[in-house]
């Protein structure tokens, strides 16, 4: 099938303006959240049904072509490059919320409705979405079961995986599934939690029913500024270690802090702070002022410079933004950047933090570090110039490196961002070969002809091994070459099989 | 008029901006492609597409500034589609300044491709051959207010004469306001002095499209800031501002305009420049971008664009007194994109609302998104802005009986929106009601 004859097929199942073929309206398309490696999509389809989901995958695989889903594209781990000319099958207009069920606390929607907006929609009666990853303004929730994302409240409430009960499911080949239940836990394998987190390889979910909840009755929360990172840490441990379980707690360092100073949600943190915390607790009303004490109370013995609860509503969402928007305003400090998602023990915060910060010197990049302090979530963010011959390599090369700290000490390599192509290296970090034929063959039970997401998530087995050993010694001793040479780049795991 | 060569073959750099003054790669640069804007753009909004969204525009912006994409339709849709409402600006937390990008962008195509058709037809009658020539503007405004009060314009519409017209200018011809015998410019003094203890001097700005259709809101500025010690000029050279010649790309003409502008304002010597069209204030406003490259007007610009203030926010800050008569009605505000994104002025129409005794002001959900106006976007994408003013109307709460804004091209839209509807809405500017209040307690004394 050509190209043109692609569109026409297209066309013919979801009208012309519901397909973008022409390779002048492809451009925009070529990534998503991460920008450090590009490539156009064969086509962009736009359906509005499970019907229409089913039909474009049908017309797809039956033809052998490439495709995968993709939502706000605001995923950081290259989720929705279509680094294989994938026709991109864009949900974006499914956005429906189709029905609420309030007394039994679900919400059916379809992919393409954006987080935030559910909240939103439910708030009137008293109800809300509780993931709430920091692009919830914009993200979908397909988006966020394919990545099974998390969020700042998640320390309390769960990441996305806890909060979805069924999804309609188009599998690879066009055929449509029911995967969870409504209600109650679904016999037979949990082929829901397989999906939850499968980046898109697995199949298109095209209507999600979700758990909402009831909002809590009082929300208290807290700005705790500390002089040492290590201070800092230690009051999140003595917090949870007190048996508090708060809401959020979330920590920015200093360069983070610069960078969202200087934009639009400007909070006017002190120059010579090492860590700022936001500490927020909630449940009911009578309970939440006496916790909120007790958080100040564990924050002064960690000698905290000043902490406050804000005051109004308005002073509590400026410090939100303040947080939420801290991955953007790194635009403010740095051309680019690449976000890591590592994960650690709570307890090994500090030591953590400074070898990340030894792996800066050495690199001469910058390190901006946001994340969830609660759970260990770190997001380190790696500022580089993409114009600089050879940098943008040294920053992927500093986030494997950051993310190799994070498995030795006992975490992950992500958190909830997803390993997508930013991170299928590393994921050997994490498994032997092993581990990861068995993923592989999992995925091909669903995606026998690998057409949907392909390359992305699970590295290739050990074929070429000479291949990968090379681009390790290359890896491992950029620094002795100064910069890369230029066009020189490390080949993704897709090229390195293609010409191994 | 026929494609310009280009001037500046940039050495040795490949780019499909080959024209002067292009956009610059300090300002795409700073996109870090987080997404946050898409949900906030009324374009993307409408169509889910990334082309239609900042920073899918940054992104062919960026490409074709690096020759990765030719001027074609792949960029000028997308960045023609834009209303240059900068919603995305406000949301954006790495800074990126897409409003001027979106400009200079427009600006190469310009060169590039002069618009044919309907759409380069109307841009260039307005834009080259009225607006800037207060002449050929104060003409214009004597022949429709001739054809609303010779019986042409009932006779134009009982006979059907209008239906040649596409429907959104049809619709446009219904709802233009009654045309003054006189603009302010001409009626209102020269010199008029301020009452009470005097608390500066400002110039207004008159304004072309104000002026033709909204006159009386320029004099009912006058007065307002007549009433709250402020001494107004009302300088007799000025012409209109250039704000829709850089929004349609014709940076040159605007840069003409501008220097007048600036030099006559100059001259003026008064502490303010006073505005009451937010299109218009935020483009003075923003002089200083038009002339970066400009060793003489830049600093000029500077000093002038310091002087500019909304009516709004000049009350507000040189403090004024509440109305003490009563208007009773219930209204609710929209931001006009160019206030809210452009100039960050939110809170003070509202707070000039609530000193009003007896009105009340109920919001309106989502306020700050776009009405479709856009300059003469309304002209040149009529299905688009159509669009927007649906959701517009929907948004309006059922309980007022007025919408209030600080925009002619809002107002214009939006009375557009009520003619639409049959509805039983007065389309208000945030000054009008404010005289009114002072008016009435002038009766009251």
């Amino acid at each position: 099938m050509n190209d043109a004859q692609l569109g026409r097929a297209l066309t013919e199942i979801l009208g012309e303006r519901r397909v973008l073929y022409k390779p002048n309206q492809l451009h925009a398309y070529a990534c998503d959240g991460y920008t450090a490696r590009q490539a156009l999509p064969r086509a962009v389809v736009f359906p509005e049904t499970t019907e229409e989901v089913a039909a474009v995958v049908k017309l797809l695989h039956d033809n052998d072509i490439p495709f995968l889903p993709r939502g706000a594209g605001t995923g950081l781990s290259g989720g929705a490059i279509p680094l294989n000319g994938e026709v991109i099958i864009s949900l974006v207009r499914m956005n429906k919320l189709l029905s609420v069920d309030f007394e039994n606390l679900r919400a059916v929607v379809q992919p393409g409705l954006v987080n935030l907006t559910l909240t939103k929609r439910i708030t009137g009666q008293g109800f809300y979405y509780a993931p709430d990853p920091s692009s919830q303004s914009v993200c979908t929730i397909g988006g966020n079961l394919a990545e099974n994302a998390g969020g700042s409240h998640c320390l309390k409430y769960g990441v996305t995986t806890n909060h979805i009960v069924a999804t309609k499911f188009v599998l690879p080949d066009g055929s449509v599934i029911d995967l969870g239940s409504p209600y109650g836990d679904a016999p037979g394998y949990d082929l829901l939690g397989l999906v939850v987190g499968s980046e898109g390889t697995l199949g298109i979910a095209t209507e999600i029913t979700v758990r909402i909840l009831k909002k809590p009755e009082g929300v208290k929360t807290a700005l705790a500024m500390f002089d040492r990172v290590a201070d800092a840490s230690d009051t999140v441990s003595g917090i949870i270690g007190a048996g508090i379980i708060p809401a959020a707690i979330e920590m920015m360092d200093q360069l983070a802090m610069q960078a969202v100073d200087k934009s639009n949600y400007h909070v006017g943190y002190p120059s010579d702070i090492e860590a700022v915390l936001l500490i927020e607790v909630d449940g009911l009303a009578a309970g939440v002022d006496e916790v909120m004490d007790r958080v100040v109370e564990i924050c002064r013995r960690h000698h905290v410079r000043t902490v406050k609860v804000a005051q109004s509503e308005a002073e509590r969402a400026l410090w939100w933004s303040s947080r939420k928007m801290a991955f953007g305003a790194t635009g403010r400090i740095s051309p680019d950047y690449i976000v890591q998602d590592g994960v650690i023990p709570r307890t090994r915060l500090t030591e953590v933090l400074q070898r990340i910060a030894e792996i800066s010197r050495e690199s001469g990049l910058r390190i901006a570090n946001v994340f969830h302090a609660g759970d260990g979530n770190l997001h380190p963010l790696i500022c580089y110039d993409s114009r600089i011959p050879g940098e943008t390599e040294k920053a992927i090369q500093v986030g494997s490196a950051v993310l190799k700290v994070c498995a030795d000490v006992g975490g992950t390599i992500t958190g909830e961002h997803g390993v997508g192509i930013e991170k299928l290296e590393e994921m050997r970090f994490m498994f032997s070969d092993d581990d990861l034929a068995a993923q592989l063959a999992v995925r091909a039970v669903f995606n026998p002809k690998d057409l949907c997401n392909r390359g992305k998530l699970i590295p290739q087995p050990s074929r070429c091994a000479e291949v990968r050993n090379a681009r390790h010694i290359i890896e491992e001793n950029w620094q002795i070459f100064g910069t890369f040479p230029e066009h020189a780049r490390v080949l993704g795991p897709d090229e390195v099989g293609a010409q191994g | 008029m026929a494609k310009t060569e280009p001037e500046l073959l940039s050495a040795g750099r490949q780019t499909a901006f080959l024209w002067p003054d292009p956009p610059e790669e300090d300002k795409y640069s700073v996109c870090v492609h987080c997404g946050f804007c898409l949900e906030v753009c009324p374009t993307y909004q409408e169509w889910k597409d990334e082309n239609h969204s900042p920073r899918g525009r940054v992104f062919l912006i960026k490409e074709a500034a690096e020759g990765k994409l030719p001027l074609d339709e792949s960029v000028i849709d997308p960045v023609f589609t834009c209303l240059d409402c900068r919603a995305c600006e406000t949301v954006c937390p790495s800074g990126v300044q897409v409003g001027a990008l979106i400009e200079e962008a427009r600006g190469q195509v310009h060169h590039a491709q002069p618009k044919t058709g309907m759409t380069g037809a109307i841009e260039r009658f307005f834009l080259r051959g009225v607006f800037p020539h207060p002449k050929r503007l104060k003409a214009l405004r004597g022949l429709m207010r001739f054809y609303q009060k010779s019986g042409l314009r009932t006779a134009a519409r009982k006979t059907g004469a209008l239906r040649v017209l596409p429907k959104h200018l049809r619709e446009m011809e219904a709802v233009i306001p009654d045309i003054q015998p006189k603009a302010a410019i001409e009626a209102l003094p020269e010199r008029m002095p301020a009452q009470g203890q005097k608390k500066g001097t400002a110039a207004l700005f008159t304004g072309c499209v104000m002026d033709v259709f909204f006159s009386d809101v320029n004099c009912a500025t006058a007065r307002v800031a007549n009433r709250n010690g402020l001494e107004v000029l009302v300088p007799r050279d000025q012409i209109c501002c250039g704000a829709l010649q850089v929004h349609a790309g014709d940076r040159e003409q605007a840069r003409a305009m501008a220097r007048h502008n600036i030099d006559v304002f100059e001259r003026s010597g008064a502490d303010y420049v006073i505005i009451n069209a937010a299109g218009c204030g935020a483009a003075l406003k923003e002089y200083p971008e038009l002339f970066k490259d400009d060793p003489v007007y830049h600093d000029k610009a500077v000093a002038f664009s310091k002087r500019v203030r909304d009516i709004s926010e000049l009350l507000v800050e040189v403090g004024y007194e509440p109305p003490r008569g009563k208007v009773e009605r219930t209204v609710t505000y929209h931001d006009a994109c160019h206030l809210c994104h452009a100039q960050k002025i939110r809170s003070q129409p509202r707070e000039l609302l609530r000193s009003i005794p007896g009105l009340r002001v109920i919001e309106m959900p989502d306020s700050e998104r776009c009405c479709g106006s856009a300059g003469i976007y309304n002209l040149t994408h009529p299905e688009m802005a159509g669009a927007l003013l649906e959701r517009k109307m929907d948004d309006i709460p059922a309980e007022v009986d007025a919408v209030v804004m600080g925009n002619p091209g809002c107002m214009m839209q939006i009375r557009a929106g009520v003619h639409r509807r049959q509805a039983d809405l007065d389309v208000l500017h945030t000054v009008e009601l404010l005289d009114l209040a002072y008016q009435k307690e002038e009766k009251q004394r």
